[in-house]
């Protein structure tokens, strides 16, 4: 967690255009602490690379100003940046061994020799790299060149840390142990690192605050719980895991609380939320909803009955998906405590949906 | 669908054209000249055929060796400044903006749309004594003086004195690195242009400089380019005949003028095609020493 308020990197109101066209980041606004472990998220396309690209230096801003550690750097070279990247390909040099690798960066600037090689062994040995010094990358395995990458922009100590869909190469058991393995690094080292990702999971599991891209534009800076908890639009709330969008048709107050009423289910009362603005609908977690064969008796539940069409099966849990009376979809999913539960769901057979209306999001959008 | 190269009968019948032509124009006739090189010279230089090494023997006879030296050390050079002009050039096209690309790559292919002997004729015009470059030397001259003259110092630099470049061994070196420029730009452009971006990007990242990512990245990375440029360079220049024929003074020959001129004055196939055979020997061993250092920069480290 980041330990102080200091701002490190400022994004201000920053364009980039590709010619007339294309304008791959649109007025992007970011303020991003000292220590913090901050994720870029979006589809392919939003203008995450790009806007990362511009931090480090190798694309210049159509607008605006982005600083780092209070100093306008739109003038710097990458070069003598204070911030290093860690390149979706890697780029680990062919031609260099691993210990070659991570020196290269204080090599090239000068660093007295013991200086180079006591940083060079840290760092070697902080990625879990020791014995491998004297290879070179074709022989290397692509979690381990990942980590030579890694090894190499740390080695430079730098302010921030850039990485470019660090995961996006490795299989899946590789990825999900790389995760923990970032986090712990960054732990360990301190450095604010902004990691770009079209990865929900990857994002929610690491980050300590993810901002949603678009578009080009940002559309939700948050914490990951607040993020997947509370979206801000539908967009964000369809693009972080599932989603149940209902449609409101008429929005009221009544006892002072908000009443948005819904086709399928009516009027629903949502204590406790700003009645000032306007919410067009209403969006719900699949995990959110329970399942039952019968109409549960517990007041103040919202309860719907519906029909079973499809049933996925995906080890830990169940998605099921459901039609109700009225014709609206409603996905759920259910953890499959008993081994032999799932059976039981029927294609075509009637059950009951049930869920407190506070897991409600309205939307405005 | 059944792979045509696994059909024997197919494979027979679509190999047999290619096959017959290189046996009929390239092998056939390669042979002939390597069954003269050990043939004798008849008195009006007739061929009689025979078995003995004269040819070779004559060959490395001094007079001979020193052209032989000469041509290496002309190639040599001209390949050396060739690349000089030729790697920042093949750099420049490589990271160009895409739009441009193909209208520079064709800039440095044009010239093999004219005929060699015409742009070599083009270069006398341009390095004769009274050619384009005299004149324009000239002009340069007589601009400084007539400048100088402003603040009275009347004929400063003195009487220009055209500069006698035509027929002498530095216009064949121009010639040379001319004409098998594009020979040397396209095989480095071609790596250049498929070497990750991201590399040099990461150099740059890390605190290099533009010219410690030439040197430490960029130009590693491209050596296999460069050497095939440059061996692509150096084995055609060592071959050439009509440049230092044209350009060249009466010092100049190379082996390859030697080697026509035992074909037309003297009359002496069986001695031309015994240096032709040592120029195709000393091509396969420079081949085959870059194919082994390729092997060893490959192999296990
Ligand atoms: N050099 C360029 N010239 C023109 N357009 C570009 C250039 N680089 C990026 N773009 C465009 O800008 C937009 C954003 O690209 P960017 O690479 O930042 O997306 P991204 O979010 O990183 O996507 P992905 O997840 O696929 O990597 C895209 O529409 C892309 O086509
Ligand atoms: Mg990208």
């Amino acid at each position: 967690m980041p330990d102080t308020d200091k701002t490190i990197i400022s994004v201000q109101d920053v364009t980039k255009r590709f010619g007339s066209t294309v304008t791959a980041v649109d007025n992007v606004n970011l303020e991003i602490k000292e220590g913090e472990f901050f994720a870029l998220l979006g589809p392919s396309g939003c203008g995450k690379t790009t806007l990362l690209r511009m931090i480090a230096g190798f694309e210049t801003l159509t607008e605006g100003a982005i600083l780092i550690d209070g100093d306008d750097v739109s003038s710097v070279e990458p070069t003598h940046r204070p911030v290093n990247m860690v390149f979706q390909s890697y780029a680990v040099f062919p031609h260099m061994t691993v210990e070659e690798n991570v020196g290269y960066g204080l090599r090239v600037v000068g660093t007295p020799k013991a200086e180079i090689d006591s940083r060079v062994k840290e760092a070697i040995d902080l990625v879990r790299l020791s014995g491998l010094e004297q290879r070179k990358p074709n022989k290397l395995s692509g979690g381990q060149q990942q980590r030579v990458a890694l090894a190499r922009a740390l080695v430079k100590k730098p302010k921030v840390l850039l990485l470019d869909e660090p995961l996006s190469a490795l299989d899946a058991k590789l990825r999900e142990a790389m995760q923990l393995e970032l986090v712990r690094l960054q732990e360990n080292v301190g450095i604010t690192f902004i990691i770009v990702t079209h990865d929900q999971k990857e994002a929610l599991s690491m980050a300590n605050r993810i901002a949603v891209m678009g578009d080009g534009k940002i559309l939700q800076i948050a914490s990951p719980k607040t993020l997947y908890e509370y979206p801000s639009s539908s967009f964000v709330a369809d693009f972080i895991g599932q989603v149940n969008l209902f449609d409101v048709t008429e929005q009221g107050i009544a006892h002072g609380e908000l009443t948005l009423t819904v086709d399928e289910l009516g009027a629903v009362v949502l204590p406790g939320v700003d009645t000032s603005r306007t919410y067009h609908k209403l969006a719900l977690r699949p995990e959110k909803i329970g399942v039952a064969r019968d109409k549960p008796s517990e007041i103040g539940l919202v309860a719907i009955p519906a029909k079973l069409v499809e049933d996925s099966y995906i080890g830990d849990q169940s998605h099921l998906y459901f039609e109700t009376a009225g014709g609206k979809a409603l996905s759920a999913s259910v953890q499959n405590r008993d081994r032999d539960d799932h059976h039981l769901n029927k294609r075509g057979e009637k059950m009951w949906l049930y869920w407190h209306p506070a897991h409600f999001q309205p939307l405005s959008d | 669908m059944e792979n045509w190269r696994n059909n024997k009968i197919a494979f027979f019948i679509l190999s047999m054209p290619p096959t017959a032509w290189l046996m009929i124009f390239f092998t056939l006739p390669l042979a002939i000249m390597w069954v003269y090189s050990f043939a004798d010279r008849g008195p009006q230089g007739q061929i009689e055929l025979a078995i003995n090494f004269d040819n070779y023997i004559r060959a490395v006879e001094w007079i001979h060796l020193g052209i032989i030296w000469k041509s290496i050390w002309t190639a040599a050079i001209a390949t050396a400044i060739t690349f000089a002009i030729g790697f920042p050039l093949a750099m420049g096209i490589a990271f160009a903006p895409p739009q441009w690309k193909n209208a520079l790559l064709l800039m440095v292919i044009l010239p093999f749309w004219t005929n060699l002997l015409i742009r070599t004729y083009a270069w006398i015009a341009v390095l004769r004594t009274r050619g384009f470059l005299n004149f324009g030397l000239e002009w340069v001259h007589d601009k400084i003086n007539a400048f100088f003259a402003l603040f009275g110092l009347t004929d400063l630099l003195g009487q220009f004195e055209a500069l006698d470049l035509l027929y002498s061994h530095n216009a064949v070196v121009i010639g040379l690195v001319y004409v098998y420029l594009p020979f040397l730009v396209l095989p480095i452009y071609a790596t250049l242009e498929k070497l990750d971006k991201s590399y040099l990007e990461a150099s740059l990242d890390l605190g290099a400089g533009h010219w410690r990512t030439l040197f430490s990245i960029t130009f590693p990375l491209a050596l296999p380019g460069i050497l095939s440029g440059c061996l692509l360079a150096f084995i055609l220049s060592m071959g050439t005949f009509l440049t230092p024929d044209l350009l060249g003074g009466t010092d100049s020959e190379m082996i390859g003028n030697l080697i026509a001129r035992q074909f037309t004055s003297s009359r002496d196939w069986p001695f031309g095609s015994a240096l032709s055979f040592l120029l195709l020997y000393f091509t396969f061993i420079v081949l085959w020493v870059r194919a082994t250092m390729a092997d060893r920069n490959r192999g296990p480290v």
